[in-house]
């Protein structure tokens, strides 16, 4: 089956989803990324890799965090980043999308990095170079939709290896508003390709999507039930503004039946560890005791993720 | 590959070592620094032979390399791991084998990123001609001339008594071998 993602050598042209991709690509992706982390305890925090390079920033949804660290991962590799001003671009005049990618590969872009709120943009994008013969030119999905954030969950699977080290061994819960989560989909594929026996899906009924059972996933509505002897627990934030229609009551409710306290993160194993891709609504899906006590590794995803958006784009911008 | 000829690469680290042995007490705040992979391991075991106080450094030049628009990035990088301050050191850079210089260039430019040493040295097991930048090694056990169809590969034994013995092969290089950038 043809895959997007890969150039004609097997080797990643574009990043889109982790769906599919090569466990041997997962891993050199993660094993760069090791590398990465150690230049940012450095003096000069930079590595003359992507010089000449220009990544453009595309991001037509809001995003703080994976905004900054595309940007700040660009500039460590020496690129130059430029971060597109979309409610105040063409788009908004008017031009089609196509239109835009190729006004802008005409300025010599090397590399796209993408979030939209629509599903499967990126892919459109990466299939438009393709088809277009621009093959210089790559893609890396900073979330679409509902359907994936890649670099999330390779940041992720990043955290999980660093504190836990054998994926083999693990039992991972996934809680919360899984049916809008990108994460979650990224995620739950990555661990399933990495070999992680037990992939848990905790939530209501309402936000769980159909086929999780499908995709290798234990599903519980019970909290409880769900988090007993886990080694690993992903929190999602409750993503209010996807949510179309009565899912939920309200948001204290939802806290009272699946807001990670630390009375239910006491049933996972003691050294589990808790992650959240963010931004974190405490007091809805996770208790401040939680969020900042010391089974909590919210932080240190975000400084790996520097480093796995490192790898990423150092990878892609070489093939 | 093709192996043509082996060299008594123990007899080598030898005399790099005694060389080396002769010039530490005379430096500044002197640390070792090992190019992956086999400079690494020669400057591990140099720490302790030639009683360096600092723990040997270990250097991954895949992010400083001058080929990486045309060969990408390698399938396998290492942390390179600096565990002493650069700023003031006088570091030896160790290599297994010198050639075109272009590994040492890109060695040193990483080193200035942890900060300002007060001078660097190079140490190689083999300085082996072809060079194409201005560098030369101070500290060398042999020095050859070799054509660029041929290639020279430290590797490392495990001996019946499990000692490691380091193990220095003449290879001719085909269609498969990756070109070296020593």
């Amino acid at each position: 089956m043809h895959n997007p993602q890969l150039n004609q050598h097997g080797e990643l042209q574009h990043l889109i989803t982790t769906e599919g991709l090569p466990k041997a690509i997962i891993n050199r992706i993660l094993d760069t990324a090791e590398s990465f982390v150690s230049i940012g305890n450095r003096e000069v925090k930079k590595v003359p890799l992507m010089r000449g390079k220009s990544v453009f920033n595309l991001f037509f949804e809001n995003s703080t965090r994976t905004r900054t660290t595309f940007e700040i991962a660009s500039k460590r590799l020496s690129a130059d980043v430029i971060n597109l001003n979309i409610a105040a671009s063409s788009t908004s005049k008017g031009e089609t999308l196509l239109d835009t990618i190729d006004n802008l590969a005409a300025m010599h872009a090397d590399m796209f990095v993408v979030r939209h709120a629509q599903s499967g943009v990126p892919y459109l994008i990466a299939k438009h170079l393709h088809d277009t013969n621009q093959h210089h030119v790559h893609v890396v999905n900073a979330g679409d939709g509902r359907h994936a954030h890649p670099t999330q969950g390779l940041l992720d699977m990043y955290t999980i290896r660093h504190y836990k080290k054998d994926f083999t061994q693990l039992r991972v819960a996934i809680v919360g508003d899984i049916l809008h989560s990108r994460v979650a989909r990224s995620d739950i594929h990555a661990l399933t390709t990495l070999g992680v026996p037990e992939v848990r899906a905790i939530g209501p009924k309402t936000l769980l999507p159909g086929g999780l059972e499908q995709m290798g996933v234990r599903v519980f509505n019970n909290m409880d039930e769900g988090l007993k002897d886990v080694d690993v627990i992903i929190t999602l934030r409750l993503q209010h503004e996807r949510m179309s229609g009565a899912l939920l009551p309200s948001a204290q409710e939802f806290f009272k039946s699946y807001g990670l306290t630390p009375e239910r993160l006491a049933l996972a194993k003691p050294d589990a560890i808790v992650m959240h891709p963010g931004p974190m609504n405490r007091g809805v899906e996770i208790d401040s005791a939680v969020a900042d006590g010391p089974q909590a590794v919210i932080l240190s995803q975000v400084t790996f993720g520097i480093a796995v958006r490192m790898a990423v784009m150092s990878i892609l911008a070489g093939n | 590959m093709n192996p043509l000829q082996q060299f008594d690469a123990e007899a080598l680290y030898d005399e790099l070592a005694r060389q080396i042995k002769i010039a530490a007490p005379k430096l500044d705040n002197v640390a070792l620094v090992g190019i992956y992979s086999g400079g690494a391991w020669l400057a591990e075991r140099l720490v302790k032979d030639c009683q360096i106080k600092h723990s040997a450094g270990f250097i991954d030049v895949s992010f400083y390399r001058d080929d990486y628009a045309q060969k990408g990035m390698p399938a396998e990088v290492r942390p390179t791991h600096i565990p002493f301050n650069v700023d003031g050191a006088t570091i030896i850079l160790v290599d297994d084998v010198l050639y075109t210089g272009r590994t040492t260039r890109a060695a040193i430019n990483e080193l200035f990123d942890y900060g300002r040493p007060s001078q660097i040295l190079l140490a190689s097991l083999v300085d082996r001609g072809g060079r194409e930048l201005p560098f030369a090694a101070d500290f060398v056990a042999q020095s050859l001339n070799l054509p660029t169809n041929l290639s020279l590969q430290l590797t490392r034994e495990t001996m019946s008594d499990h000692t490691v013995k380091l193990v220095l092969t003449l290879v001719e290089k085909d269609d498969t071998t990756p070109p070296t950038s020593n």
